[in-house]
């Protein structure tokens, strides 16, 4: 369980960064959330989330073109790495097994709106 | 439109400012991407404040850098290249590494003594665990407006404090002063030095027995001795309850044993402590309030205001005399040492001006060896330009430059450190004896090794801090190009340096010539006698004055001396003090004359000169009634001819028959005492002037014979005349060869600091010298254009110092009455002096560089 420590907005940012493949960097990944999930992303939210799946070895990253709407600056582009891959597919599986394990009895609740 | 696309650069700066490096880039992108896409969105209002709050919700840990960038480095290895690097730098210039490394360990070494001393000094008497409540009575005698302030005090004076003033004073004690004492216990004989006590002595000053108590002064028939005493005595045998012969007249127990005072106390030397009421301590019989003849201490009850017990009983003895003005007051134990010279009947100093004087000394010295060591590290690391523009090319910041001429410099103090542990050990014997001191170095005090490493530290750090700062500011682009040249700025400070150091060595130079001067001064003067070959032997046992005759006449026979006399006194100190009625003497005047025992036979055996009439006859039995008087005891009685006149001492009438020449016998800077002569007293000393035609160990050696033939119980001891009457000089030569010494490392330690910076003046100028050589310059105008610089510091420093050296030298003269007066020759022998060193100093690296071949100078690069 350990071995595979990936929270929810990390999840989130890791399986975006695949959907985006070759073109995740900073602005598109933020972007991307925001349409998919339709809620607000801070930069300083995204980038710490950023940097603690580098830190763990998920994703990997590497420095892109400058343009000119960013005055220059390199856009760093993200990719899913081997290890990070494992881990989405563990959270994945948990996720599953633990639908799984819900009898469906539990889940009878159309009538309860909330 | 363009320029109006930035974001508010107050927080792009700050999100700089904090953002890890690595990151800072793409980040800053994606905010500047961001903030465009907003600008077109929602306009720039909007978008500034989002900017600002993405900015804000940044500013977390992850992104924001940490304090140190270079945590991860192990800095170990880089500590190891840096004593490397400076270890090389120090072997490549063995002569700067050398001269600052000396130059700074001579300076702690001189400093550390220095401390040392004054330390013993100030610690002086701490050896007492009663320090703070002990106190010596002191009497201050005022007569016709001028008072004399003294620690010998009237026998009564104990008593009466003892009695009326209880509460104040936990004890009191009288105490004779340390006298001399000729000890025998079967075989073994020898002299020490003790003192009559009264029985609170013992538990006042906390004697450490080793055996033995404090009660045994109570008994009139024990005394204490010291430890050293008891083996010299005894051996390993136990001391206690052994009887003891003294001055072969009187027989005492030993009582205890205690530890022998520290040579750093009031009383070091005591080697034993007799009691108070024996009938052979004449003092203990003495009544009269006008008859001063001993010491007297006290100790103070806890809460009691020294100076208020000093207050009242100021007036005790006043009433009991009428013929001058007398009062008493305490003067504090932790004083005594230091402040010994009264003035008015209060304490005005005394010792503790040296402890200043060479407190300030060392101060200087240290100054000196300080401010060589900074100005040659600088001027070297000016070299060294090139290395911190290499090392930030390569990739170091400046913390690491920082450090690394940090450490060199703490390196180079450090060993100045250890070479100056071992100067200060092998130089302590020399420095105690010239300082008459027993200090040694106190290895195990962590005080005092806390205080030298914050020292050197210090030190290290501050001569450190220039290169550090100054260079590793550079830019490496610079530096690299050669643009580097130290300008006009960076040489003044090191000229007042010059300056500073200069003034204090040629302050130094001439004080210490002054006090020599002074010394021989007094040397030179006339004794009044002639003092070669004449010895004094002290007349203790009753045997040998009864034989007394017989052995003048034996040696006389033999002709081992020329002479022999009798006297009350030795001819290099007298001190009896009495006064005397004569015709006409005003009835209030009250002074005090010397008076000395003689036979017949002194005058001759002295050698005095007699001005006026006759010397004793031993012919004339009416002589026993006769007195000489000296030149100024008759300048003082006011008679035209005093030959003839009648003079009255303790009620016997004197007739006066001859005149002498004024003889020193107290201290040779003091005008001449008062004194007189006369046959009928009792004597002590035997004087004789041996024979200068017999060499004089053989004459001594005969002498001996004689006396263990007719005295065989008692040793024979004398003393030579020259040799006591050298000890008048004692102070003032130990100061002058203290500052002599220190006067001679100062100049040592300038001398190098002004060699080394010669050196790289000369150095620095290598290329223009080449030049001007080629362009026909001389050696001697070249080496003119070296030294004339120096020269000019000498000559300002010159300036400064002998107005201060003539003030404080003035001062110091006034104490004494038979002195010289200062003239110009003086400081002119010592300016032309340093300049002369200075010059020879500078000429050797000026010639050395005027000396060189331009072609080598121009060609290097």
């Amino acid at each position: 369980m350990k071995k595979y420590q990936l929270g929810e907005f990390e999840e989130i940012v890791i399986l975006t960064i695949g959907i985006l493949y070759k073109e995740a960097y900073g602005v598109a990944i933020k972007s991307e959330i925001e349409t998919r999930l339709s809620r607000n992303v801070s930069m300083g939210a995204l980038h710490t989330a950023l940097v603690r799946l580098e830190d763990k070895g998920y994703i990997k990253s590497s420095e892109g073109e400058s343009t000119e709407d960013r005055m220059g600056r390199p856009r760093r582009y993200y990719q899913i790495t081997a290890l990070g891959k494992k881990a989405m597919e563990h959270s994945k599986e948990t996720r599953n097994a633990l639908w799984k394990a819900i009898p469906k009895v539990a889940l009878d609740v159309k009538l309860v709106s909330s | 439109m363009k320029t109006r696309q930035t974001p508010p650069p107050l927080f792009l700066c700050f999100f700089r400012w904090y953002c890890h490096p690595r990151l800072v880039d793409h980040i800053e992108g994606d905010l500047l991407e961001e903030y465009l896409k907003r600008i077109q969105k929602s306009g720039k209002r909007k978008a500034n404040i989002h900017f600002i709050i993405d900015v804000i919700l940044l500013f977390r840990p992850g992104i924001i850098r940490p304090f140190n960038q270079y945590k991860h480095t192990n800095p170990a290895a880089m500590y190891q290249s840096y004593f490397k690097i400076a270890w090389r730098n120090l072997v490549k210039n063995k002569g700067y590494s050398s001269i600052n490394i000396v130059g700074l360990a001579i300076g702690m070494a001189v400093a550390m003594s220095i401390a040392l001393w004054v330390w013993d000094e100030v610690s002086f008497d701490s050896y007492f665990t009663n320090r703070e409540r002990l106190a010596q009575v002191m009497v201050s005698q005022t007569n016709e407006g001028v008072t004399y302030t003294h620690g010998t005090v009237q026998m009564p004076l104990g008593d009466a404090l003892r009695n009326g003033y209880a509460s104040d004073f936990n004890s009191v004690s009288l105490a004779s002063g340390n006298n001399s004492f000729m000890l025998t216990h079967n075989e073994t004989k020898l002299p020490a030095n003790g003192m009559w006590v009264q029985h609170e002595f013992s538990s006042m000053f906390t004697l450490k027995m080793l055996s033995g108590n404090y009660a045994a002064l109570n008994n009139p028939s024990t005394m204490l001795i010291s430890s050293s005493l008891a083996k010299s005595l005894f051996g390993e045998d136990d001391a206690l309850n052994k009887s003891i012969r003294i001055d072969t007249r009187f027989d005492l127990v030993v009582g205890g044993v205690y530890e022998d005072f520290p040579y750093n106390t009031t009383f070091q030397g005591v080697k034993m402590l007799l009691p108070w009421d024996n009938k052979e301590n004449w003092l203990n019989r003495q009544t009269a309030w006008t008859n001063h003849c001993g010491q007297l201490f006290v100790l103070l009850n806890d809460a009691v205001d020294l100076q208020g017990a000093s207050e009242k009983i100021k007036a005790v003895p006043t009433s009991h005399i009428d013929k001058w003005k007398e009062e008493v007051m305490l003067h504090p134990m932790s004083d005594l040492h230091l402040y010994n010279a009264f003035e008015n009947g209060k304490a005005s100093g005394g010792r503790i001006q040296f402890v200043w004087l060479f407190g300030v000394i060392g101060v200087f010295v240290l100054l000196l060896a300080c401010i060589n060591f900074m100005n040659l590290s600088t001027a070297r690391s000016e070299k060294r330009a090139k290395e911190v523009g290499i090392r930030k090319t390569i990739g170091s910041i400046r913390n690491q430059i920082v450090t690394q001429f940090l450490s060199e410099s703490i390196m180079l103090s450090t060993l100045s450190l250890v070479i100056s542990l071992v100067l200060v050990e092998l130089s302590l014997p020399y420095f105690n004896m010239i300082a008459d001191k027993r200090i040694a170095v106190p290895w195990e005090s962590t005080t005092f090794w806390l205080i030298i490493i914050t020292f050197t530290l210090f030190t290290g750090l501050i001569a450190g801090s220039y290169p550090a700062f100054y260079l590793s500011a550079f830019k490496p682009v610079k530096i690299l190009k050669g643009a580097f040249i130290a300008g006009r700025s960076a040489v003044l400070p090191r000229k007042v340096l010059v300056v500073v150091q200069f003034t204090v060595s040629l302050t130094l130079i001439i004080g210490t010539m002054i006090i020599f001067w002074q010394i021989q001064h007094a040397r030179e003067r006339s004794a009044g006698y002639n003092r070669d070959g004449l010895i004094t032997v002290g007349m203790y046992s009753t045997e040998l004055r009864k034989n007394v005759e017989v052995i003048k006449n034996e040696l006389l026979q033999k002709g081992v001396i020329e002479s022999m006399a009798l006297s009350s006194q030795s001819p290099a100190h007298f001190s009896n003090n009495n006064g005397i009625e004569w015709r006409g003497k005003d009835p209030g005047l009250v002074v005090f004359f010397r008076n000395v025992g003689v036979t017949p036979d002194y005058g001759k055996t002295v050698g005095w000169k007699l001005i006026k009439g006759r010397d004793f006859s031993p012919d004339l039995p009416s002589d026993s009634s006769a007195i000489i008087v000296n030149k100024n005891a008759a300048r003082i009685m006011g008679f035209e001819d005093p030959l003839g006149e009648v003079v009255t001492f303790r009620g016997k009438q004197f007739t006066v028959i001859g005149v002498t020449e004024d003889m020193i016998t107290q201290s040779p800077y003091a005008s001449s005492e008062p004194s007189f002569f006369i046959t009928d007293d009792w004597m002590g000393f035997i004087v004789m002037r041996l024979s200068e035609s017999v060499p004089t160990p053989d004459a001594l050696d005969k002498v001996q014979k004689v006396f263990k033939k007719h005295d065989p119980a008692s040793p024979f001891n004398f003393s030579f005349v020259n040799a006591d009457y050298a000890k008048k000089y004692s102070t003032e030569e130990r100061i002058g060869n203290l500052s002599a010494l220190f006067a001679i490392l100062a100049i040592f330690i300038s001398c190098l600091g002004l060699f080394g910076l010669a050196s790289f003046v000369a150095e620095q100028r290598t290329k223009e010298i080449g030049i001007r050589k080629v362009l026909g310059a001389t050696v001697v105008s070249i080496w003119k254009m070296l030294s004339k610089e120096f020269v000019m510091l000498t000559f300002i420093a010159c300036g400064i110092a002998i107005p201060i050296s003539f003030i404080l030298m003035d001062k110091w003269l006034v104490q004494y009455q038979y002195r010289i007066t200062i003239t110009w020759q003086l400081f002119a022998i010592a300016a032309l002096g340093i300049l002369m060193l200075t010059l020879i100093t500078v000429s050797f690296q000026a010639i050395k560089a005027a000396w060189a071949s331009p072609v080598k100078n121009l060609r290097s690069e």
